[in-house]
């Protein structure tokens, strides 16, 4: 782009909505260095006493490390599942993969509310007494995240041949050698990707976890739980300022990722 | 022969996960919603009454067609200012285009639920917009502006699906061979010309496709408006959600909630034969 473009139109209105679109996130990080209770104008003074007792507040801390016990073992088990879902129909043709694919769509475009009822009653019509906890609710997050690593895999596995797979047990490995040792390495930063971004959807999600989560907490039910109280907000606030920096970390990580080995990436497109 | 036997391993956990624990509890959920009562003996007895009492309410009906409403404004807005987002980026941005849009989609990667929340906290009464109007002596005394209004729970979610829809969008227009616009302009048309004789009705599929994308979703909302809506921006997800937390009719819940899964399915039937249809017309 030449400086002209910077002037036009068009590029004024793209920058005019990009600042809206980062304009709340940017106050929120703004207002976790303000010195004072309420989030209002003016500015009050710079303070990191926030960032401080953010150490100190114990259930928080608590609900952190919920949601990144969480966020880990049910993507884990999303990703695998995922994974070898995609190996299967990217790799194969077989009667009822277009069946599948429609179910295994569907978690994305379902109501989250719908999802949630529909365990919450599954499992209580399994056992009434049973209690809820972070069990049910990572099953929940599983269903969620199944549908997005499938495709991120299987878009990286139609990137290459099966010629790769057919040449290695042309070479003697048997076929599960062959997924082990050619399959897998070669899906290997679309598997990290889908493992990232499951994480950051587990990491964030509330509307399914709402119903799910039993007297445990997960921080975006114990966020929550706490707008109720004005006095505890600018705590919210600067706690919501981290996960927003870290998870735009991950995602420009992930990101990365994805185009890292992508075939035939343009150079000037970065 | 050996394939089956290697699709069978492979396929196995992905499809028993999704029969057990998604296809499975719908299918609970439809039945659920025969059963008189939630708990003890109400529970094993068999009945028609909530589907009598749902299509009797019209309460019911009305907060499922002012839903439907919020979801086509949200999808409408989304849209509106989308568009010309997407067609900067496709046709002006030029070798800045990745770097742009990617700047453009960072923010809908970050927690949806915390940009809801700072839109809460920009909107009240005690708020940033407030209280950045009141010392830059634009209004004389606090007010909530929007918040707890339908207003406030389309602007919150516009907000949220404005990145969502510049992509079918700006992939649709950049698909389109742009010898057929310089084609429209030898043959004589001025450019607004091009642009709704040409370019608009071949960039159709992605719009169509980011209605869809904000509709559906917006349509099962019951996050965003307990958090901005206040009590006339409710939507009929949080009549589902309170079924099941507060009044506990889980059978009521579970109707209300087969008639949200049935609408969605008929809506993405309806989104594939639309997008195929207007793909082909493209062609």
């Amino acid at each position: 782009m030449r400086r002209r473009d910077l002037l036009s139109p068009g590029f004024i209105y793209y920058a005019l909505l990009t600042l809206f679109l980062y304009a709340p996130i940017l106050l929120l990080i703004l207002f976790s260095f303000n010195d004072g209770r309420s989030l209002t104008f003016p500015l009050k003074g710079f303070t990191l006493k926030w960032y401080e007792e953010l150490l100190g507040a114990r259930e928080l801390l608590d609900a952190l490390g919920n949601s990144l016990v969480l966020g880990l073992a049910s993507s884990v088990v999303a990703t695998a599942l995922g994974t070898l879902a995609a190996i299967g129909i990217a790799r194969f043709n077989f009667p009822g993969r277009s069946a599948f694919l429609a179910v295994a769509a569907m978690p994305m475009v379902i109501p989250y509310v719908v999802l949630g009822v529909a365990l919450l009653i599954l499992f209580k019509t399994i056992n009434p007494d049973a209690p809820l906890s972070l069990w049910t609710v990572g099953v929940g997050h599983v269903v969620i995240n199944i549908p997005y690593a499938m495709l991120i895999v299987a878009s990286r596995l139609a990137g290459f041949e099966a010629n790769l797979e057919e040449a290695a047990m042309d070479l003697g490995l048997t076929y599960w050698g062959t997924l082990m040792r050619v399959t897998l390495p070669i899906s290997a930063p679309a598997i990290l990707s889908a493992f990232l971004s499951s994480f950051t959807t587990s990491f964030d999600e509330f509307a399914v976890s709402f119903f799910l989560i039993g007297t445990e907490s997960t921080l975006p039910i114990y966020l929550y739980s706490q707008l109720r109280f004005p006095s505890r907000l600018p705590l919210v606030v600067t706690l919501a300022a981290l996960v927003m920096i870290g998870s735009v970390l991950i995602v420009v990580f992930a990101e990365w990722l994805r185009r890292v080995g992508q075939p035939a990436a343009r150079k000037g497109d970065l | 022969m050996e394939h089956r036997g290697r699709i069978a391993v492979l396929m196995t956990p992905p499809v028993l996960w999704l029969v057990l624990l998604f296809l499975l509890p719908m299918a609970i959920m439809a039945l659920f919603s025969f059963r008189a009562g939630t708990f003890g003996a109400e529970r094993d007895i068999f009945t028609l009454e909530h589907y009598r009492e749902f299509f009797q309410n019209a309460g019911f009906q009305r907060l499922l067609w002012q839903s439907a409403v919020t979801a086509l404004l949200t999808s409408a807005f989304s849209i509106l200012l989308a568009y010309p987002i997407a067609y900067f980026l496709a046709f002006r941005a030029r070798s800045m285009q990745l770097t742009l849009l990617t700047i453009l989609i960072v923010p809908a990667w970050t927690s949806y639920l915390l940009r809801i929340l700072a839109w809460k906290l920009i909107l009240g009464s005690n708020g940033l917009l407030n209280s950045f109007l009141l010392s830059a002596g634009l209004i004389e005394e606090a007010a909530p502006i929007l918040l707890y209004s339908r207003a406030a729970v389309v602007v919150t979610l516009v907000y949220v699906w404005i990145p969502f829809v510049t992509l079918p969008i700006f992939s649709a227009l950049q698909r389109i061979d742009r010898s057929l616009l310089e084609a429209a302009a030898d043959l004589g048309c001025a450019p607004w010309e091009v642009f709704l004789r040409v370019t608009l009705p071949l960039s159709l599929p992605g719009v169509v496709a980011g209605f869809f994308f904000v509709f559906i979703p917006t349509l099962g909302e019951w996050v965003t408006p307990s958090f901005v809506g206040g009590v006339e921006g409710t939507m009929y997800g949080n009549l589902i959600q309170d079924q099941f937390v507060r009044a506990l009719n889980w059978p009521l819940g579970s109707l209300m909630s087969l008639v949200m899964l049935i609408l969605v399915i008929v809506q993405i039937f309806i989104f594939s034969r639309v997008v195929r249809l207007s793909d082909l017309a493209g062609v």
